[in-house]
């Protein structure tokens, strides 16, 4: 079977969790093979222009998209131990031969053989129902930032938010700094869920922040040329001038192939989906498939990126290199440490749901 | 081309500008970023139009996983256009309905 091709190590998705597990597997002797959806590496990365807080081992005080370009390098230094696709997404995973079927650009397929797999799909954005929310003009969070971060395009003149949580803020803020103005940021919570830092910025900048609102329409018949918010106390009904409303209410783990896979999936809510159940190595109830990133559940690019660590050298391991045991347990660490506190509460309390001690197979 | 001209943090890298028609108008965009950037950047926001209610859809998710932004790129159907890199020369309609699969040998 010629036309298959083989590696030691498929990593679905080339973002902040993808890219450190290819790097991780990589440097310990693995061949890795990095498939990625969109047209350029780094996923989320590559779309943030903030500084990162968190801990100094996952580049905080460093700006997001010049994280991706540190771990691009250290891929780059694995020499042809990694190969990458863009534009290329893995479309489907036969469960009786672990074979994946892998689309190039919209016309070209090829078969893919791996002896394991690390899925760091990541996430995808949830959108709310209200009238006419379908309309061009209501964009995602994610594409907003695509379009003004990656290509320098002017997503619009006055953007609605949608969301205070820290997607909503980070982004309205990064809208600022594209010279597009905020008509306001709304929240349904009585409370902003992001952090006080975000907040901060965009309310020292004049953007009403406006707690227990909703969208109740979107306008426009074409394309969106207002929206109509309510006070969800009150009832009371406001006119919003804006021509892009911008969703940022959630996301939820992207993971069908895990599906395919027959992972055994659990509906987390904490973790804002069905998310795989996995051992402390990362590993899924498929003796070849481990996770990492928002595809495990979603939280936020530094732990994607630890998590990326942890299932690239539990992979390796797996195909029997040489691995360093007490890396598992820095890693884990530094999990630990990320999330401590009130902020971690939710993500710890939803991990604890997922965990399988040990899949007795190992 | 509304395109970001100052930015605090970032500086822009554009390919090579390229022309392209969109609907037989000609536009200008940069070769290999998203056709629906370049559209999104020439005032284009209405991409297709769906097929039992006829609502207009354009750009949404910009990571290949909505279907919003299909279009007819060079003859082909249901293209996404977020995540298809711009050629000089591509020829990209407005989808209208579901579109129709090329048959072999079809010119136009």
């Amino acid at each position: 079977m010629a036309d298959i091709k083989t590696t030691d190590i498929l990593v679905v998705g080339g973002g902040a969790a993808g890219l450190s597990a290819a790097a991780e597997a990589a440097s310990h002797g693995a061949k890795v093979t990095v498939l990625e959806s969109d047209l350029h590496l780094g996923g989320q990365l590559v779309k943030q222009t903030h500084k990162f807080f968190g801990s100094k081992d996952e580049h905080a005080g460093t700006r997001g998209y010049k994280i991706a370009d540190i771990i691009l390098n250290e891929i780059k230094e694995c020499g042809d131990k990694v190969e990458t696709y863009t534009n290329t997404a893995a479309v489907g995973y036969y469960k009786n031969d672990g074979i994946v079927t892998v689309m190039r650009g919209e016309e070209e397929y090829f078969k893919l053989q791996p002896k394991k797999i690390v899925m760091a799909t990541g996430a995808q954005e949830r959108i709310i129902p209200f009238p006419n929310n379908d309309i061009p003009g209501v964009y995602g969070a994610g594409a907003v930032q695509t379009l003004m971060n990656v290509y320098g395009v002017v997503p619009g003149k006055r953007v609605l938010m949608i969301g205070a949580g820290n997607i909503g803020l980070i982004v309205s803020y990064q809208l600022m700094q594209a010279g597009v103005e905020i008509a306001a940021v709304l929240e349904a919570l009585p409370k902003i869920g992001g952090y006080w830092v975000h907040a901060a910025k965009i309310r020292r900048l004049g953007v009403p922040i406006l707690l227990r609102h909703t969208i109740k329409a979107a306008l426009g018949t074409e394309i969106v040329d207002g929206a109509i918010i309510q006070n969800i106390d009150s009832g009371e009904l406001t006119h919003v001038d804006c021509d892009v409303i911008c969703l940022a209410v959630g996301l939820t783990p992207t993971n069908e192939m895990l599906w395919q896979a027959g992972c055994d999936m659990k509906f987390i809510p904490q973790l804002c989906g069905h998310v795989p159940m996995r051992n402390p190595k990362l590993r899924t109830s498929h003796p070849d498939i481990w996770i990492a990133g928002d595809a495990a559940g979603i939280e936020e690019a530094s732990a994607a990126m630890v998590e990326g660590r942890i299932a690239g050298l539990a992979a390796a391991e797996a195909l029997g290199f040489a691995v360093e045991q007490e890396k598992f347990g820095e890693y884990q660490e530094r999990l630990n440490s990320l999330r401590r506190g009130e902020a971690g509460e939710k993500i710890r309390s939803g991990l604890a749901l997922a965990q399988v001690a040990d899949w007795g197979d190992e | 081309m509304q395109l970001i001209s100052e930015h605090p943090v970032l500086q822009y890298q554009h390919g090579k500008k390229v022309e392209f028609s969109f609907d037989g108008k000609k536009l200008e965009g940069f070769e290999g970023e998203p056709i629906a950037m370049a559209l999104h950047a020439n005032g284009v926001h209405i991409y297709r139009v769906t097929p039992e209610m006829e609502r207009p859809r354009g750009f949404f998710c910009a990571i290949g996983k909505c279907s919003s932004c299909f279009m007819v790129v060079d003859g082909v159907p249901n293209v996404r256009t977020c995540v298809t890199p711009l050629k000089e020369g591509m020829k990209v309609e407005t989808q209208r309905g579901k579109g129709a699969i090329p048959m072999e040998g079809e010119t136009d």
